[in-house]
């Protein structure tokens, strides 16, 4: 058989099957909106574990870090050193989430401001920060798509039509079934992309190098610098490498898919006991990086680091199974861009439109209109896909900066009783600037350091001083924050 | 919900000394371990030992609330 219609073949079953499995998650349940978004509240430790973990585990994952590997070499230790953390992270600030999404009825990330802080106009603002930030981010997923089938084809699929029927696909699942039907979804597409992983991940430096070992030690011969930051770059240090697992891990539940994920729970304990596990799961990095790092010496001047994964696999192992990696890298496109869809696709309907401009929707009327901007988000992410070919690095870095802004307003939303909606607005206000001007100006890293944390570091210092220079006026989650009080001894501001 | 108790905070920011604030001591190739650079080494040995972290915090958190929640476990 031809190589190229066997791995299209494998590639055109396994994402039949997960759309299939997508569809079907449906059964039994009414699609409301809040079994749409949030799986009415009742997700164990295995369907949050497999949400989470099949959200997380993105396009990025599978080949930006291999490409990392093989483009810039040390530096993508920084995605090895966020990854526990995040959890750690999570372990902490999650199941505070959880309590005021169940005592509230929370369903986006923008209701969770608009409770605490009673402003609108803010949850608005938080509303469209984060479909902004989402935009770059599924035009990735996309990118990725693309790139994969292209290869896996030998370049007889072009990538455009790939990509169209790969987002019709997600599209039609988030439609039929809502966040449940991602989360089964990612059962197939874990176990085939840990499956993808391990083999890959073992054999390439194995057949080339004899093992894992002699690799390491011909690369360290070959090429010393590759393997100590900064690596083939000149700026990214060790400055840069603490701002950047400080910025990723303390913000990275900020994005809003992530954010509402912890709403799917049925506990604050299941999302707990989550984290004490999920670092686990990051064991495949490690093996990505060993196949971007194999194709520094097997494979020299790629022009475009982010293939070097695939075409490693191209080269070494017969056609079937380069569609059976292509078929996990669909679904690992396909899963996170379906949850980013469905959240953007929420937050737009519920906390932009319906509050500014028709504040006399039913429930009913927005959940139509947040399936209907399913479909806009999708032919707009992927109008930019096909149309721009700006760097997908950059607009997702941008994305990344623009959602740690919000940090500040939700963890001392949640610790603080003094903090005040003018506090939080101008803080954003100024860490999105701030973000913005250090990065469309090239100034990425700044003096070594991460440009978003810079931001982030003055959008606290700015929410702190304007928060104690204006008076609390209100202090949402009311049943939440005297617990707090009392625990700390009670010495918190009195509200009049 | 409580805020968290101190040693469970100290549980979770030995993670955060280990793989963040040190990496000057610890980004090098040699000496190899298991045939790892002793950068790549240290970071996945933290992807081991960090749960252990948090088991711990987890236990600690636990022993302070004996809470009341919904059955858990199962798919669905």
């Amino acid at each position: 058989m031809n190589p190229s219609v066997a791995a299209l073949t494998v590639i055109c079953v396994i994402v039949a099957l997960g759309s299939l499995v997508g569809l079907l998650a449906r059964f039994h349940h009414r699609m409301d909106l809040e079994q749409w978004t949030v799986g009415g509240r009742g997700f164990g430790v295995v369907l949050v574990w497999l949400l989470m973990a099949g959200e997380i585990y993105t396009t990025f994952t599978f080949l930006g870090a291999s490409g990392w590997a093989y483009s810039r070499g040390a530096p993508i230790l920084f995605n090895l050193g966020q990854a526990p953390l995040i959890y750690v992270t999570s372990f902490y600030i999650l199941p505070l989430i959880w309590e005021a999404g169940r005592k509230y009825r929370l369903q986006t990330q923008a209701d969770f401001f608009q409770v605490r802080y009673a402003s609108t106009y803010l949850a608005a603002f938080v509303a469209l920060v984060g479909v902004l930030s989402l935009i770059p981010y599924l035009q990735l997923q996309l990118t990725g798509l693309g790139l994969i089938v292209e290869v896996a084809s030998f370049g007889g699929i072009h990538r455009t039509p790939a990509m169209i029927i790969g987002f019709a696909l997600v599209a039609a699942f988030v439609l039929a079934s809502g966040v449940r039907g991602v989360a089964w979804v990612s059962i197939i597409k874990d176990l085939l992309l840990l499956c993808a992983a391990v083999v890959v991940g073992i054999a390439v430096p194995r057949i080339y190098f004899g093992g894992i070992g002699p690799m390491f030690s011909a690369l360290a011969h070959a090429k010393p610098n590759h393997l100590v930051m900064p690596g083939a770059t000149k700026n990214l240090g060790h400055a840069w490498y603490i701002s950047t697992v400080l910025l990723t891990s303390v913000t990275f539940y900020m994005w809003p898919q992530y954010f509402a994920a912890s709403f799917t729970a049925r506990s604050g304990k299941v999302l707990r006991r989550n984290a004490v596990i999920m670092p686990l799961y990051s064991i495949t990095t490690p093996l990505m990086l060993f196949v971007g790092l194999s194709a520094v010496l097997v494979l020299p001047g790629l022009s475009n680091g982010d293939l070097s994964l695939l075409m490693m696999v191209r080269k070494t192992f017969p056609a079937w199974f380069l569609g059976v990696v292509g078929g996990a890298g669909a679904l690992t496109a396909m899963v996170p861009a379906a949850i980013q869809l469905l959240i953007g696709a929420t937050l737009y309907a519920k906390n932009l439109f319906r509050p500014i401009l028709a504040p006399g929707m039913t429930e009913q009327q927005v959940a139509k209109l947040a399936k209907i901007m399913v479909l806009v988000l999708t032919s707009g992410a992927l109008s930019l896909a096909i149309y721009s070919a700006a760097s997908l690095v950059s607009m997702l870095l941008l994305g990344f900066a623009g959602v740690a802004q919000l940090f500040p307003g939700v963890v001392l939303g949640l610790f603080s009783r003094r903090v005040t909606t003018s506090g939080v607005f101008a803080g954003m206000a100024t860490g999105l600037s701030i973000a913005v001007f250090l990065m469309l100006t090239g100034r990425d890293p700044y003096m070594g350091v991460n440009a978003g944390f810079i931001a982030l570091c003055c959008n606290f210092v700015v929410t702190g001083v304007v928060s104690l220079l204006t008076t609390v006026r209100v202090a949402g989650f009311e049943e939440i924050l005297p617990a707090l009080a009392a625990s700390r001894g009670g010495n918190s501001t009195r509200i009049p | 919900m409580k805020r968290p108790s101190l040693g469970s905070i100290l549980c979770g920011l030995i993670p955060f000394a280990a793989t963040c604030f040190s990496v000057a001591l610890w980004d090098r190739v040699y000496p190899m371990v298991f045939g790892l650079p002793f950068n790549f080494f240290w970071l996945i040995l933290w992807l081991l030992l960090t749960p252990v972290c948090m088991w711990e915090a987890y236990r600690l958190e636990a022993s302070r609330s004996p809470d009341t929640d919904r059955e858990e476990g199962g798919i669905d």
